[in-house]
Formats: C-alpha cells, sequence, structure tokens
C-alpha cells in the first residue's frame, strides 16, 4: 500500500480528496493553515481563502445545500467568527456532507486563548470526532463525511496543535469520487424562519439521540484490555497517545468520538475497572459529561487544565512519578519571536513608540510590535479589535484624556473583520487613527494570499480590492498613503492624521521580507562615527546588536536585509550600505 | 521488539530545524520504521526558540518526548542547548551541540549580556557530549544554511542506519541544486568526530 509520512493538517486534506470532497473554504489560522493549503493541491476541490471564517463556513454550507462534500476548516478562534452560521448549520443539517475542522492550541503556541472547541459541538448538537494522529486523521475525515450524510448533521472534527503539526506514517487511498446530489429547494430544512426552524430542533435532537447510538457501535469508540483492573483511562485525541506511552499496559477506553458519548460502552467499561481516569487537554469535557452519568472517575481533580500535557505530566499527576532531570545553574535569556529584518511594520511601530498614543493592537506578526523594545501596542483582543476598541476608548474618555488612540490592523486581518469596525467609526463620528500596515499578505501564518494580493489560494490572478478606495467609500475622508520604509513620511502622516478630530488612516504599504525574500545587500555601522546613542537598537531589529563593551552598535550582516531604516533614524550618519 | 529513539532538536527560528528534522524522520522511513515528529509552526521563522521532537521505532505512541528521555539532543545555538537540557537522558544521552551564539533580544539591546561560561559548562554537561562548530564548518564548506547538514554526519554515528539512507533521504527532502553540496557537508560532520 502507498504510504506517506504527512502532517496532521495533510492527513485530513488527503482524507477530504479521498471522500470526494468538492468544496474547501477556510481563513488561515495556525494550526489549521496546511489544511487547505494541501487542499488547495488538488484540482478536483474547488477551494477557497475566504475573507473571514464565517464567510468560509457559509460557503462550504451553501455547497453543501447544492449536493456536494464540502469542507470548512479554521483554528479554533475562528470557530468563534463562524459560530452564527455553525448553530444555523445543525439544524439545516447537511445535503451533500459537511464537516468543520477546529485545531484547537493547547499550550498557546500561537493563539490569543486555550478554548476546547469540543464544547461547541454538544451546545450546537454536532457530532465530534477527535483523531490521535495522522492515520485517523485521514481515516476520520472520510467517516466524518459518512455520518454527515447519514445522519443529516454536520461533523466537526477537533484536532489539537500536537495532532495538526505532527506528522507520522499514513497509508494512502484512492479518491472515491461523490455523485453530486443537485440542488432543490427545501425552505423547510434550509429556510431557518422560526416556524420552520422549531421543527428543525426537535429534528436535532432526534438527529443526536441516533448519533449516540451510533457511537455505542462505531469501532472508532474502542477499549484496549488492560493487563490488570487496577486503573483504567477514558481518553480522546492526542491524550489518548499520551496515556500508551505513559502507561502502555493499562485498559483504555479510546474515544474517537467526543461528542455524543456512549453510555453503554462507557459504564460498561468504568464497571471492570477499580479506578478511572479521565485523561484529555484543557477542559473536563469527557468528564463532566460521564460524572453527569452518575460514574465515579477522576479528572481534573489530578489532571492539570490548562497547557498542553504530556507523558510526563500525565504520570506526574497520577503517581507523582519524578525523575532526576539535568540541570543548569545559568540564568538564561529568554528569546520570544520578534518582527523580522526588514519588516515595514517596524517604521510604524518606532514612531508610535515615540509619539504620546494609545495603542490599540490586533491579531498578526505586527502584534510582536508589542515586545521591547517597541513596546508600542496597549491591547490586542481579537481579529479587527483594534479598530473597535480604539473606538471605545475614544467614547469613554472623550477627549477627557489628551493622547490621541491609534488603531493598528494588518492588510489580511482588515479585510477579515476591520472594514466594518472602520464604517462603525465613521458613521458613530469617532475619532481614532487607524493604520493599515499593509505588507500585501497574510504573513504569520505562512504567507496566504487574500483579497488584496491579486493571487487566489491556486495562485492564479484575481481581481485585486484596493484597500484606499475601500477606506475612502468608507467615508474617511483624510488617508495618507506612505511607504513604510520611508520613516520621515511615515512620521509626517501619523503627525498629521492624529492631529484632526476625525476619522483618518494611515496606509503604510511594504510587502512582507520574508515572502519576497528582501535582500538589498547588508548595511554596516561606522564605529569611528558611532556615538553609542542606541537609537538603532531601539528600532528592535534582530540584525542590530549593541556591543556594551565597546559602546557601540554593530550590525550582524547575515540577518540584515538592507531596508534602510536604522540608517534614516540614525542622528549621525553612522550607518550606510556595506557597499558604499 | 526495537526501543524507541528519541532526538530532540533545539535552536533559533530560521536554522532551518523543520527541514533538519524532516531529513531525519526520512532517514528512519527509509528503514521501514514506525515514526512520529513534532514542532510547532507560525513563529518558527521569526527568530523564536524552535523545536522538534523525533521519535522511531518498532511502535511510537507519543509524539512528544518526555523530558529526560532524549538519546540524542541536538542544539544548534549555545543558549537554546542550556534551555532544552532537561530532556536529555541524565544517563545515556548524548548531547550534540554548536557553540554559535545568536544573541536574544535583549543582548541585541544591550539590556544584559549573553551569558558567560555556557560553552565551558555544556562540555561537562553529561558522560558524553560532542561540541561541534557545524555553522563555521558549514561556512567554510561555502554556505552557513549546512549547519544541519554536517551535525547529521555526526548523529549518523549513534544511529544504526546505513549512510546511503541519509543520501537518499537528503536527495528526498532537499531542493536539487542543494543536494550535492549537503551530501558533502553529511560526509564532512561524518569526519569531524
Amino acid at each position: 500500500m502507498n504510504k506517506a509520512f504527512l502532517s496532521g493538517d495533510e492527513a485530513i486534506a488527503r482524507g477530504a480528496y479521498e471522500a470526494g470532497v468538492k468544496v474547501a473554504a477556510a481563513y488561515p489560522g495556525t494550526p489549521s493553515t496546511e489544511i487547505l493549503e494541501t487542499v488547495s493541491q488538488y484540482e478536483e476541490i474547488y477551494s477557497e481563502w475566504s475573507v473571514n471564517e464565517k464567510v468560509a463556513l457559509e460557503v462550504a454550507l451553501g455547497a453543501s445545500m447544492a449536493g456536494v462534500r464540502a469542507l470548512y476548516a479554521s483554528k479554533h478562534v475562528g470557530v468563534n467568527v463562524a459560530a452564527d452560521p455553525l448553530f444555523s448549520a445543525a439544524y439545516i443539517g447537511s445535503r451533500g456532507g459537511l464537516v468543520i475542522v477546529t485545531a484547537d492550541d493547547p499550550g498557546l503556541h500561537s493563539s490569543q486563548n486555550e478554548q476546547d472547541n469540543r464544547n461547541y459541538g454538544k451546545s450546537a448538537r454536532i457530532p465530534v470526532l477527535s483523531p490521535s494522529d495522522s492515520q485517523e486523521a485521514k481515516d476520520f475525515t472520510i467517516l466524518a463525511f459518512d455520518i454527515s450524510e447519514m445522519f443529516d448533521v454536520p461533523v466537526i472534527i477537533r484536532i489539537t496543535t500536537r495532532i495538526a503539526h505532527s506528522k507520522t506514517v499514513v497509508s494512502l487511498g484512492d479518491r472515491k469520487e461523490v455523485e453530486d446530489k443537485g440542488y432543490i429547494k427545501d425552505v423547510s430544512k434550509n429556510l431557518i424562519l422560526p416556524q420552520f426552524a422549531k421543527k428543525r430542533h426537535y429534528s436535532l435532537e432526534e438527529r443526536i439521540n441516533k448519533l449516540a447510538q451510533f457511537a455505542e457501535t462505531t469501532p472508532i469508540n474502542t477499549e484496549i484490555e488492560g493487563k490488570d483492573k487496577t486503573i483504567g483511562f477514558i481518553s480522546d485525541g492526542v491524550a489518548f497517545q499520551y496515556v500508551r506511552e505513559a502507561f502502555p499496559e493499562a485498559g483504555v477506553l479510546k474515544l474517537g468520538m467526543s461528542y455524543p458519548l456512549p453510555e453503554q460502552k462507557i459504564r460498561n467499561f468504568v464497571s471492570k475497572y477499580k479506578k478511572v481516569y479521565i485523561v484529555e487537554e484543557n477542559d473536563p469535557f469527557l468528564e463532566h459529561l460521564i460524572k453527569s452519568m452518575g460514574l465515579e472517575v477522576i479528572g481534573k481533580e489530578v489532571i492539570p487544565t490548562v497547557d498542553e500535557l504530556s507523558p510526563d505530566i500525565i504520570k506526574q499527576s497520577i503517581t507523582g512519578y519524578k525523575t532526576n532531570l539535568l540541570k543548569m545553574d545559568i540564568d538564561i535569556p529568554s528569546r520570544p519571536p520578534a518582527l523580522c529584518p526588514g519588516c515595514g511594520h517596524r517604521t510604524v511601530f518606532y514612531v508610535l513608540s515615540r509619539m504620546k498614543t494609545i495603542i490599540t493592537g490586533d491579531i498578526g506578526c505586527y502584534t510582536l510590535g508589542a515586545l521591547p523594545p517597541l513596546n508600542a501596542m496597549d491591547t490586542c483582543v481579537d481579529m479587527g479589535a483594534s479598530i473597535t476598541i480604539a473606538h471605545g476608548i475614544d467614547k469613554a474618555l472623550q477627549k477627557k484624556d489628551k493622547r490621541k488612540i491609534v488603531g493598528v490592523i494588518g492588510d489580511s486581518t482588515f479585510f477579515h473583520s476591520g472594514i466594518t469596525g472602520l464604517i462603525d467609526i465613521v458613521y458613530n463620528k469617532g475619532i481614532s487613527t487607524i493604520v493599515i500596515l499593509d505588507n500585501s499578505i497574510t504573513a504569520m501564518t505562512g504567507h496566504q494570499t487574500h483579497p488584496g494580493v491579486g493571487e487566489d489560494i491556486k495562485g492564479a490572478p484575481a481581481p485585486i480590492i484596493d484597500i484606499k478606495a475601500l477606506v475612502h467609500a468608507a467615508g474617511v475622508k483624510h488617508v495618507w498613503d506612505v511607504d513604510a520604509y520611508d520613516y520621515k513620511k511615515v512620521k509626517d502622516a501619523l503627525k498629521q492624521a492624529t492631529s484632526i478630530d476625525e476619522p483618518s488612516v494611515v496606509i503604510a504599504r511594504r510587502p512582507c521580507a520574508l515572502y519576497i525574500k528582501l535582500n538589498n545587500g547588508a548595511y554596516v555601522v561606522e564605529k569611528d562615527k558611532c556615538i553609542g546613542c542606541k537609537i538603532c537598537v531601539d528600532i528592535g531589529c534582530p540584525a542590530i546588536s549593541f556591543d556594551t563593551d565597546t559602546k557601540k552598535a554593530y550590525i550582524n550582516e547575515f540577518l540584515c536585509v538592507g531596508c534602510d531604516l536604522c540608517a534614516q533614524v540614525c542622528p549621525v550618519e553612522a550607518i550606510h550600505a556595506k557597499n558604499n | 521488539m526495537q526501543k524507541t529513539t528519541n532526538i530532540f532538536i533545539a535552536g533559533v527560528g530560521g536554522q532551518g530545524i523543520l527541514k533538519f528534522s524532516d531529513i531525519l524522520s526520512e532517514v528512519a522511513l527509509l528503514e521501514g520504521l514506525d515514526i512520529k515528529k513534532s514542532e510547532v509552526h507560525g513563529m518558527s521563522q521569526r527568530g523564536g526558540s524552535v523545536t522538534s521532537h523525533v521519535r522511531f521505532g518498532d511502535v511510537v505512541y507519543s509524539p512528544l518526548i518526555e523530558k529526560g528521555k532524549a538519546d540524542i539532543l541536538v542544539a544548534l545555538e549555545q543558549i537554546e542547548a542550556v534551555r532544552h537540557i532537561s530532556y536529555l537522558n541524565p544517563q545515556k544521552g548524548v548531547l550534540i551541540y554548536d557553540p554559535l551564539k545568536i544573541p536574544p533580544p535583549d543582548v541585541n539591546t544591550g539590556l544584559r549580556k549573553y551569558p558567560e561560561n555556557i560553552d565551558e559548562i555544556l562540555k561537562n554537561a553529561s558522560n558524553n557530549v560532542i561540541r561541534v562548530e557545524a555553522f563555521k564548518k558549514a561556512t567554510e564548506l561555502g554556505n552557513y544554511r549546512a549547519q544541519n547538514t554536517i551535525i547529521l554526519g555526526i548523529i549518523s554515528h549513534f544511529l544504526t542506519f546505513d549512510d546511503k539512507t541519509y543520501e537518499k533521504a537528503i536527495e528526498k527532502v532537499l531542493p536539487k541544486k542543494t543536494i550535492d553540496f549537503n551530501i558533502k557537508a553529511f560526509y564532512s560532520g561524518k569526519e569531524l568526530k
């Protein structure tokens, strides 16, 4: 059989391909991004980067209504954006199979929270499948489409970072073409006016009860017999693998389906073991459902809720296991990620860090502008919130605070959910300044295209939505469009924009240096001219260091790409291109 | 049943750690082993601390290596070796590190100094330590990016796989025009030990 070494994300994409999916939509977000990136390589599947997750889920639901198999994928917080259509989709059900992939991030490797999206399954009454490696990620995806069509429900596949970004060996199969069912008008299902929706709610309760019966017999809920019966485990997702690693001899009830639960199967398992532990990452999701069956099990009394699990954490929690580890008595500095050398965002943050402003931030690479030495961000909440939080602060302070309020947002985030906030500011007569950092790509997640780029997900030419025209159309009268590498222009634009008592927008443009692999040649610091003022160091470029012995700045020529910002801020012209 | 081999790789974003673990995984795959490798994307190219867990054997469960269980800890930078030393098996583990210094932000901005003596301390971190100036060697060979394949050559002494398998893995994972150079780097790494 043909085998491949795939990440969980790639395996889900492969599963979608083999299951005959015709339409797939997503907005990028770590750790889910590679799902659609991989799907888009299959010619048989129409794929798109949607403008945001709500749009993506609606596109997938529309495709399902039109009778084809459709896939949605996002990170966990993306499902919050898509929650509105999600709850409706549960009532409506599926005509073509509809699968919703949520990639949760226990440990917050690249996210703002540790929300556990199995909860969405329970509150929206949608079944949840939880694969524990890439093979299962592929197999469960195929199964999810079958379940979706069998039970007339969307199906959630919940993975976590350690599934999404771990690679394991996967057996590949062929694509199975599924016949298109075509579109038929069916208002009793697809149009959720109250009188129709109530009937669909009754139907949904019936559907979820049938799924609970299915859970009793499906082979993805499987029992591993323990050597003895002193200790047993119930687990799902990657936590199952950790349990196997930590207690290879113990009995385990592995729940491939995290919702709804197979009550009889669980009762039967629990009755056989003296002590049963529920091991799951983040929320006590299985635990609460199992305890509400009246069963005595142990869960978050010992297993941590915060942060991701590992085999050693599980062993420690249950047995108090400790082992001697190597330790070194050295105080080492942390190494947080930083804005790349040549990043155009740096100019804006450097200027803002020197102005007395309240800076509301957003989600993207540029959130790193919050870190020292720039420290140029006060808040970061969710996608698009830079604009709306700024507006809320503005309305609360009513100019009683002299500081101007500046919202900073990236291009992709602006399309995602910034434009609505900007319209709100104009309509409600706010006075905030919004800076749109336009690097012409969705950078943080690994360079995905968006409506401002001119390319679609497959790299084919696409119409460009003009940010400046959009801002004007939203009614903003004061707009500056500047080169983000031009320190003086950025500074002047921000000064003028923040001096106006009307909504203003500064668009600071430069393509992502990492994406275009910028290399203008390295710069150098002339030691004799350098006065050790550290201004260049304050721009927070990883390529510039300050030598505390010589009291001079120096540039690492392996890292420097020659953006010229340090040269522009140097008060004594001590920095220039190496080849000059 | 073959015991699972655990290799933990640590370094700084941009050093090519994910490619490195891809090659290592490919070697184990070509040998027909079960393998899991885990890492975190997203921040990896932005200068943050980056790690990759590689595990292979007959059957592998957890994609993560437990602390104290790494058979080999590879660190491509001094501070990163210290940061992740707890993963190394204290009795039998092999530490392979490059004494390269990449200053973290606080050192860049002059807030603090790059800790001194790390190199000395690492030399005696455990019973089996290999210090290798792979970055320097790679730069001498013509491209500092081959730092990884030089270290791969050293790792090969501790694994049972055939050299040809490493060559095949490099051919499969790396871009065509860099293959010959990296195979050369692999063998020069092998000679360093």
